[in-house]
């Protein structure tokens, strides 16, 4: 159990600053998961916390120690790797107890701690095999053996699941959960994948660019996108993001087209005409007859739900989410319902919240 | 189709194993013949069961001019081993320097091993003669392997292995604690020891055939290697015991054949597979 905290890191690879200053801070115990898009600066953050890359400036915190200059093998951290990284010349019991043996534990110590997690991981038939004998799951229960069997302070995951099947990964994902609740273990967890990041975390780091754009709750970015950037990329299909106009009065936006959408929540700030972006997740628009035109370009059929991708008269495109099957044909009527609007700053991209 | 295939593969194979054993098994009964009649040019393709013991006599109490052939075998497979091992052991340590270290000069260092390449023992021969003078190693059994030792190839060789692992792996060690010198001991040679085998029976034969410079570096008859041995036995103005000659020819054959059919399955191993 531990605490970790993230000062102002910042890292250049030369003259390329590729993390341009981080603040975090975890509680004993928390699970932070960190998306954003590829290259934006997960794995080099991770890799700082792991020490296995030197931040050009900042400070790493972990259970009140300043770890930052720190060897990786002094900093009580483990972690596993996206594609296992084990072995391939010991057996998955040498595998898990290689890190053990290296810091001296005593041997009844070492046997002990391996066939725990062993156990733990449903792996105690394999502990003679090799990594090569595995299949890709089981080599992941290994990878995560090897990081228990530390009962470090934090845990690092990089994409761990990203190798593995669908159907795997939905069942491993949930392990992971109930293994790290369990353990107690406070851990970062990097992914690509949406429904890993709405899942697993107790919060949810967005990284865009090397910055630091949204850090709460799975539930609060999803419903109170800090940014369009967030508003896009969390969520699938993503949500729609049109242009828009503030009306006079703030009260309302007006899209490309003329049409006009209250804010339910109350008055934006701003001039009339100020730029907006307004978003609508596909699933919250609403089929309405009577309502505005939509002709329909391409039906994704999900199986039970159905993406209908359509323009509307002023040919802004609009993806849509039905539940079911899609009989409808090529046209249909809707309605965006204002409960369910984002509104940005088109400039800053920006959430923009009523004034009070 | 593909019987017949097969059947032309297995005949090509099948000659081509004839014609590399026919040589030998001509040097095995000429080992048993008179000497005079290899001098007369009467050779014979089957073995005079009778004479086996021109090899016993050999191995035991030598030729004209040169020590018996199991001393001879001695000072040739310690050279061997001490060029293999020592080729080894300094391309190892080089190519793990240069692969997973980052020090000022790194891809000078590199290139400057890469180079002397172009420098066998063959060219810098004089030069190489004058050092070990130095050192005072002419006419002694190191003088034998040390210039050999140096090894450009092994160490490019080694270099390529070690570029294809992992880097995940050698992050996967540093966070387990493992220092470099124990990553290479617990990691780097149990993951390359097919490459390393592989390697190992390459240079061994390579140390056994060496002719030249224990030719130049050694004068005393107890450092006489079993090629140099050879050589001596043919005498240019006396007349030459031939069936000594193959006899000793044969036996020289043995050793590295021993040490290839001992790590086959390794060196086949080390060979045909790439990383994983
Ligand atoms: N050793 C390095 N030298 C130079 N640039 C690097 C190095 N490592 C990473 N980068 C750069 O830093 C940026 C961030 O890389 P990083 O691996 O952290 O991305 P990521 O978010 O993990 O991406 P992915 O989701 O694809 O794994 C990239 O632009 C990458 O090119
Ligand atoms: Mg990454």
């Amino acid at each position: 159990m531990a605490t970790l905290v993230i000062e102002k890191l910042r890292k250049s690879f030369g003259p390329i600053e590729v993390l341009h200053g981080i603040d975090l801070s975890l509680q004993s115990g928390e699970m932070l998961v960190i998306v954003g898009a590829s290259g934006c600066g997960k794995s080099t953050l991770l890799r700082l916390v792991a020490g296995l890359e030197e931040p050009t400036s900042g400070r790493i915190v972990l259970d009140g120690r300043d770890i930052t200059t720190l060897d990786p093998s002094a900093r009580d951290i483990a972690m596993v790797f996206q594609n296992y990284a084990l072995y391939p010349h010991m057996s998955v019991f040498d595998n898990m107890a290689y890190g053990l043996r290296i810091r001296g534990l005593p041997k009844p110590e070492i046997q002990r701690r391996v066939h725990e997690a062993a156990a733990l991981l449903g792996l105690e038939a394999l502990l003679a095999r090799k990594p090569r004998q595995l299949s890709g799951g089981q080599r992941q229960r290994v990878a995560m053996g090897r990081a228990i069997v530390r009962e470090p302070k934090l845990f690092l995951f990089d994409e761990p699941l990203s190798n593995l099947d669908a159907k795997l990964r939905v069942s491993m994902r949930a392990e992971i959960r109930r293994l790290q609740r369990r353990l107690g273990v406070t851990s970062l967890y990097v992914t690509h994948d949406q429904v890993e990041a709405m899942t697993l975390g107790d919060r949810l780091l967005v990284l865009h660019l090397g910055l630091p754009v949204q850090l709460a709750t799975p539930m609060e970015v999803f419903d109170r996108p800090a940014n369009t950037y967030v508003a896009g990329f969390i969520g699938t299909p993503a949500m729609n993001l049109l242009d828009a106009t503030l009306t006079a009065g703030g009260t309302a936006a007006r899209l490309e087209g003329g049409m006009l959408l209250p804010f339910a929540d109350g008055r934006r700030e701003g001039a009339d005409g100020r730029k907006l972006t307004v978003g609508i997740r596909p699933e919250h628009v609403r089929l309405e007859p009577g309502g505005v035109p939509l002709a329909i370009d391409l039906v994704e059929p999900l199986g039970s739900e159905t993406v209908l991708l359509g323009r509307m008269p002023d040919e802004t495109m609009l993806s849509v989410k039905v539940h079911g099957v899609w009989t409808g044909g090529e046209r249909t009527e809707i309605a965006i319902p204002p409960a369910s609007l984002h509104v940005f700053d088109a400039q800053s991209g920006l959430r923009l919240d009523p004034l009070r | 189709m593909r019987r017949s295939q097969n059947w032309l593969a297995h005949t090509v194979l099948i000659l081509g194993a004839l014609l590399f054993a026919l040589p030998i098994w001509l040097a095995f009964c000429a080992a048993t013949l008179d000497p005079a009649a290899i001098d007369r040019g009467e050779l014979s393709l089957i073995p005079r069961l009778d004479h086996l013991g021109s090899f016993w006599d050999v191995l035991v109490h030598g030729g004209p001019g040169v020590p018996p052939v199991w001393r001879m075998l001695l000072v040739s497979f310690g050279m061997a081993l001490a060029i293999a091992v020592g080729k080894i052991a300094i391309s190892l340590l080089s190519a793990f320097a240069v692969v997973f270290f980052r020090f000022p000069l790194r891809r000078t260092a590199f290139w400057t091993i890469f180079v002397t390449l172009m420098l066998p023992v063959e060219v810098r021969i004089i030069p190489t003669y004058a050092v070990m003078g130095d050192l005072h190693m002419i006419d002694t059994f190191p003088g034998l392997a040390v210039p050999l030792i140096a090894s450009a190839t092994a160490t490019l060789l080694f270099r390529q292995t070690f570029a294809a692992i992992p880097d995940e792996l050698v992050e996967a060690a540093r966070m387990d604690g493992a220092g470099p010198l124990r990553f290479l001991k617990d990691i780097l040679i149990p993951v390359s020891a097919a490459n390393l085998a592989a390697l190992f029976v390459i240079l061994f034969v390579y140390g056994w055939n060496q002719y030249l410079w224990p030719l130049v570096v050694a004068t005393s008859p107890s450092l006489d290697t079993i090629v140099i041995g050879i050589v001596k036995m043919i005498g240019i103005d006396t007349s030459t015991e031939w069936n000594k000659v193959m006899a000793t020819a044969v036996i020289a054959l043995i050793p590295p054949v021993v040490v290839v059919l001992s790590m086959q399955r390794w060196f086949v191993r080390g060979l045909t597979e790439g990383e994983k």
